[in-house]
């Protein structure tokens, strides 16, 4: 460990004078009119832990997928060994010797781990057929040298995700890759899961790999990296060493500003309940969940990923089934798994994946605000375009959304005015009860700070807001009150004044209490 | 015919991005046209233009229901089955005489739930419809040689022949291609001014967006399968007097051409994108290719041939322009989307 | 320690499922063997089962090709149109030519088949076009020039080379040729999918299109590989199919693509690709050729035949949906109880 220390001083060339395995030299990447990358630079070195950090939309994934081939630079290099390549595609980078374990990984349901760690590269017996016991043993003798428990034989669907990752990592392993990218690895894990893959990590580090982690969890870079590379708006920010630098620092250099700020939730009065959750339960995804969000209040659902948050919102909002349980809007029971009646109930859900869930990416503007209220647009038989229009800028205005025309498609919107669709889409329906999952999540930050404004304001005017985010700053800026899930279930209830980043996390982490 | 492509297009799809790939069929029709009717003398009378849009009643017929089904991202194989069942009932409850009042009714119902078993193997189960339909294509066509075997049956009674054959008076226009007609406006408006309409754009561009925003997915694709269901048995009922002939095996790969012209017209495989305009003009354009190779003594079978090439250029043919217009372009302000929470 | 035992007891299902399928394949062959045969013993004479292996071999070649097919996640319906194109040109250049034997016929068939397999193969793999649409267009062109060809002529048994017709019908100890080729097809295939780094990204590739492309899968060079050895197979099907019936007509096998996928899917091959076996697809079309066979001999009307047929396609799909779905329940009960 010292030696790791020493190796990482902040003006050190890493490990002695060997050139860094992987380098990213003044690399920058645009989609369309989205500059995801300008100019970053980056060095990973042997037997050394780098943490990216940034927030969302900062260009961490755009990073990853340039060094893992996925993505070309428009310009600036990679280089490898000091030495510049070209990686055309995921295999390209494979055969360099670069490993990517991606949150969720990508694996074949249907055939076994050995399979999956060694596909295209069985080991071979005679007449080049695959030697299966020599397969099965050597994916044995990989999970051995992990410490981990997994039969080889046994079929890749049903493994839990961090049981994924760690065929991932057997994988990257069986290829003898020096260098391991770790996209948000833990961000599904629970904390044993997690300590079980910083065991695995941190002992290839000192077999020689080089590893770059991304993690929204400061702890967990502070845990496991020597170095942090910081990016924000797909600018490079800073790249230090991670010994003398303190949390505080560390976000200031991801977020830049103030937060304060940023959080302007004007008190309300709250009046009568509006949603009422009792003892929800849908087997295996979350259990005996219930709250109250009342007239005036913005409550937040916080936890990890995989927690179960978004999976109750989509429950109530009758996108999915519940098995037990009950969800009352105003007084009234709602049937459960209709979404048509949770919106005439009055509820509305800006849900999580905008792309997938929220908008009908191709269609205009006007008609992806349209299509909640086809039936109030409706003069006799057909729709009428003049109301359907004017539903749409009377929105646009109010929400301040900057754009061509109304009939552009969304595609064609920055990630900040697609979410302000989705919001006028809902919000033209004229909800009682607003479920909003992850309302800032890959938007600029002047947007936020409008999104924001906009959930303060419902509030005041009587909304009752349930908001599900992973961004602490943000709840703790914006919630009258913190309810945090922990594995499926409903673990802490923090009001306002007691909840601090310290509370929150520990709640959600299942450390304590 | 080419005022009502531009009606329909004028109902501005989200096609617009593409080409307007509708109009460029328009305008290939048109140009068939004029060669066609410059090329061979019997091409552009009265009489020969009625006998060929009158030889497309059933596909026409057919392809509106194929039309809304492609939208909403799904497909019905298995129409030109239900067609078959229906002549082979039509010819057997005949035989055994019934009266068509009573049949008619009766293969309409029958249509309808050979609709509603694919629509809830589809929307109930979750299987992929092409192979539902598949299945069905069999099943129905089994079962239409399960009902009348081998036989033929002739000899329906004059006045209802006549309705499927005879021109409306006064015009060179047979009934079917009247009835066409009036579906053809009541399927435009639906699909391009109504909500129902809106939601089945929805649904086929994301499926997962529509459920989210309350569309009741399974049950609109349910009633889609439904009414392409009666469509094919009413046509059943049209190809049976028009030929005079109930035959199990009536209609054999009908559904070739009826796919074939909902992807000519421009509506993506895929779901989402498409304009009944489009359709229409397909539908001409494969009835007029017909029926040239037909004046030019080609044989049926070098017409299936034109088909099933006109089919493989029609699907494959705008993923070109797709690919060749991502070449010129950068790629599409598509962000990186590994979820970041 | 739970993780080793939760995937054992997954494992078990896993396999369960799809052992299961083909059990109960030899199963229902079982049972309707027995009740036809106690209805009329004659089904079980030397002379029917004869029949009944003769009959299945070429669907069950065809089947072989077709699971390479499904098995990548892709379609391939233009089999029956090659079969009949086949049967009827190499029969067409045989009976003009005296001269030549058994071997070329078949090499000529598989040329054909080959050709019409590259064209598949091209559309779907690099012109990224639906598999379905794809060979449904290009059936209907094959069978359009196999009918432009033959232009109602008919290829007679009597034109025909001696050696030909003896593949048809000849046996070597006992055994006939067909059934023969076919089971030697079937098992250098099944070994080839089963035991061949190749072999294995067929299923890698219809288990998940885009962990293939990750893993660097050649997937198109495999997609195009599959549509090549399914058309070679029709092709091979096409002679086979001169040999046994001598009078071939452009109508011939018109319509096999639907048994030839009903067999397949019947015999456990997922319509959603990356899993089943050559042996559970060869088979499923054992067990329908023995249905159509014993509504012969139960003197049921065959008209049932093509009803069946679609029924049992229209139930395999529908059982493996029902079964994957108690599995995905299953497994997310399990892993909710190993969570908390």
């Amino acid at each position: 460990m010292t030696g790791a220390a020493e190796a990482t001083a902040p003006h050190g060339p890493g490990t002695g004078d060997a050139p860094p395995v992987l380098a990213l030299a003044g690399v920058s990447k645009s989609f369309g009119a989205v500059r995801a990358l300008r100019d970053v630079s980056l060095e990973l070195h042997a037997g050394e832990a780098h943490a990216l950090a940034g927030e969302n939309g900062a260009g961490k994934s755009t990073l990853v997928k340039t060094l893992s081939g996925v993505h070309r630079p428009d310009s600036g290099q990679v280089l490898m060994d000091g030495r510049p390549v070209e990686f055309h595609k995921p295999a390209d980078a494979q055969r360099h010797g670069v490993a990517v374990i991606y949150q969720e990984p990508t694996m074949f349901p249907d055939l076994s781990v050995a399979e999956n760690i060694f596909i295209g590269r069985q080991p071979r017996a005679s007449l080049g057929r695959i030697d299966r016991g020599a397969m099965r043993a050597r994916a044995a003798e990989l999970f051995a040298r992990l410490g981990v428990a997994l039969d080889p034989e046994q079929p890749a669907r049903g493994l839990s995700i961090a049981d994924q990752q760690l065929v991932e990592i057997a994988k990257a392993l069986s290829r003898d890759a020096r260098v391991l990218i770790m996209d948000e690895p833990t961000a599904a894990l629970s904390v044993n899961e997690v300590a079980r893959l910083f065991t695995v990590v941190k002992a290839l580090r000192e077999q020689g790999c080089a590893v770059l982690f991304i993690s929204h969890r400061l702890d967990e870079i502070f845990e496991l990296c020597q170095r942090v590379t910081t990016l924000r708006d797909g600018a490079w920010i800073a790249g230090e060493a991670v010994a003398g630098l303190t949390h505080e620092a560390l976000i200031r250099r991801m977020v830049g500003r103030d937060l304060d700020t940023l959080y302007p939730k004007l008190d309300a009065a709250t009046g009568e309940v509006a949603l009422k959750v009792h003892r929800l339960t849908r087997e295996g995804v979350f259990t005996d969940v219930s709250f109250e969000v009342r007239r005036g209040e913005i409550v937040a659902l916080a936890g990890l990923v995989g927690a179960g948050r978004s999976e109750v919102a989509r429950a109530v909002f009758g996108v999915d089934r519940w098995d037990a349980g009950w969800v009352e809007v105003n007084g009234r029971r709602l049937p459960p798994a209709s979404p048509t009646a949770a919106m005439s109930a009055g509820v509305a859900l800006v849900p999580e994946d905008r792309r997938q869930q929220g908008l009908v990416m191709d269609q205009s503007i006007e008609r992806n605000i349209g299509l909640t209220g086809l039936k109030r647009l409706r003069r006799g038989p057909v729709i009428s375009r003049a109301a359907e229009r004017d539903r749409a800028r009377d929105w646009a205005i109010r929400l301040q959304l900057k754009f061509n025309r109304l009939s552009d498609a969304v595609n064609v919107l920055s990630g900040g005015n697609q979410q302000k669709v989705v919001l006028a889409k809902w919000l033209s329906t004229r909800p009682q009860v607003l479920i909003i999952d992850e309302p800032t999540r890959g938007i600029d930050v002047g947007t936020k700070a409008e999104v924001h404004r906009v959930l303060s304001e419902l509030a005041s005017d009587g909304m009752a807001v349930l908001m599900i985010s992973s961004e602490l700053p943000e709840v703790l800026g914006m919630a009258d009150r913190v309810l945090v899930m922990q594995e499926g279930r409903l673990v802490a209830e923090i009001p306002r004044a007691e909840a601090t980043e310290e509370s929150v996390m520990t709640a959600a982490a299942g450390r304590t209490s | 015919m080419a005022a009502d492509v531009t009606a329909a297009n004028s109902a501005r799809a989200p096609l617009s991005r593409f080409l307007r790939w509708d109009i460029l069929v328009g305008v290939l029709l048109v140009l068939v046209f004029a060669g066609g009717a410059i090329g061979s003398p019997e091409f552009a009378n009265a009489g020969n233009l009625s006998f060929a849009l009158g030889d497309l009643g059933e596909i026409a017929l057919i392809a509106l229901a194929m039309t809304l089904l492609v939208v909403a991202a799904e497909v019905d194989l298995s129409v030109a089955s239900v067609l078959g069942l229906s002549s082979a009932l039509v010819g057997h409850l005949w035989d055994a005489g019934w009266a068509i009042e009573t049949i008619i009714p009766l293969v309409v119902v029958v249509g309808a739930v050979c609709g509603l078993v694919n629509g809830l193997l589809v929307t109930r189960l979750g299987l992929p419809s092409l192979a539902v339909t598949i299945g069905t294509l069999a099943l129905y066509r089994g079962l239409a040689q399960v009902v009348l075997g081998d036989r033929a049956i002739a000899e329906f009674p004059q006045s209802y022949v006549n309705l499927a054959v005879n021109n409306v008076p006064g015009t060179p226009i047979p009934y079917p291609v009247a009835l066409f007609a009036v579906l053809a406006v009541i399927t435009a408006v639906t699909l391009h001014a109504t909500g129902f309409g809106r939601a089945l754009f929805a649904i086929g561009a994301q499926v997962e967006a529509a459920h989210f925003a309350g569309i009741r997915v399974k049950r609109i694709k349910l009633i889609l399968f439904v009414v392409s269901g009666i469509v094919a048995a009413f046509a059943g009922v049209v190809y049976t007097l028009r030929y005079g002939s109930a035959r199990a095996d009536n209609g054999s790969g009908l559904e070739l051409a009826v796919i074939a012209a909902v992807l000519l017209g421009g509506v993506d495989f895929d779901g989402g994108k498409g304009t009944l305009g489009g359709v229409i003009a397909g539908v001409l354009l494969i009835g007029l290719l017909r029926n040239l190779l037909m004046l030019n003594d080609v044989s049926t079978e070098i017409q299936s041939v034109v088909t099933g090439l006109l089919l493989v250029i029609s699907v494959i043919t705008p993923r070109l322009v797709a690919v060749a217009r991502q070449r010129r372009r950068a790629p599409s302000p598509v962000m990186p989307t590994t979820p970041t929470p | 320690m739970t993780a080793v035992t939760a995937g054992r007891s997954t494992r078990g299902i896993v396999d369960l499922v799809f052992r299961a399928r083909e059990l109960s394949i030899v199963l229902a062959l079982a049972v309707l063997v027995a009740v036809t045969a106690a209805a009329n013993g004659n089904f079980l004479s030397a002379q029917g089962l004869k029949d009944i292996f003769l009959n299945a071999a070429i669907l069950a070649l065809l089947a072989v090709g077709q699971s390479f097919v499904v098995i990548t996640r892709n379609i391939d319906l233009s089999v029956g149109s090659v079969v009949g194109l086949v049967a009827f040109t190499v029969g067409d250049v045989l009976a003009a030519n005296q001269g030549l034997g058994v071997g070329v016929a078949i090499v000529l068939g598989i040329v054909i088949g080959c050709v019409c397999g590259l064209v598949n193969g091209l559309l779907v793999s690099f012109g990224k076009v639906p598999a379905l649409v794809v060979t449904l267009g290009t059936l209907y062109v094959i069978q359009g020039l196999d009918h432009a060809i033959a232009h109602g002529r008919q290829i007679n048994a009597v034109d025909l080379p001696r050696s030909v017709l003896s593949l048809g019908n000849g046996s070597v100890l006992g055994i006939p040729y067909l059934p023969l080729i076919t089971v030697v097809v079937m098992l250098a295939v099944g070994y080839y999918l089963r035991s061949y780094a190749s072999g294995r990204d067929f299923y890698a590739i219809g288990s998940s299109p885009e962990a293939a492309g990750l893993a660097g899968v050649p997937v198109r060079r495999r997609v195009m590989a599959a549509y090549l050895l399914s058309g070679a197979l029709a092709g091979l099907g096409g002679v086979l199919w001169l040999a046994r019936f001598g009078t071939v007509v452009a109508d011939d096998a018109h319509g096999w693509e639907l048994q030839v996928v009903s067999a397949v899917v019947v015999g456990g091959v997922a319509i959603t690709g990356g899993v089943g076996t050559v042996y559970g697809a060869a088979l499923g079309a054992l067990l329908l050729t023995t249905i159509t066979s014993a509504l012969v001999v139960l003197k049921v009307n065959p008209f049932w035949q093509q009803a069946i047929t679609g029924a049992l396609l229209l139930l395999a799909i529908s059982v493996d949906r029902v079964l994957a779905l108690r599995v995905a329940r299953i497994l997310r009960r399990r892993n909710a109880r190993h969570g908390s």
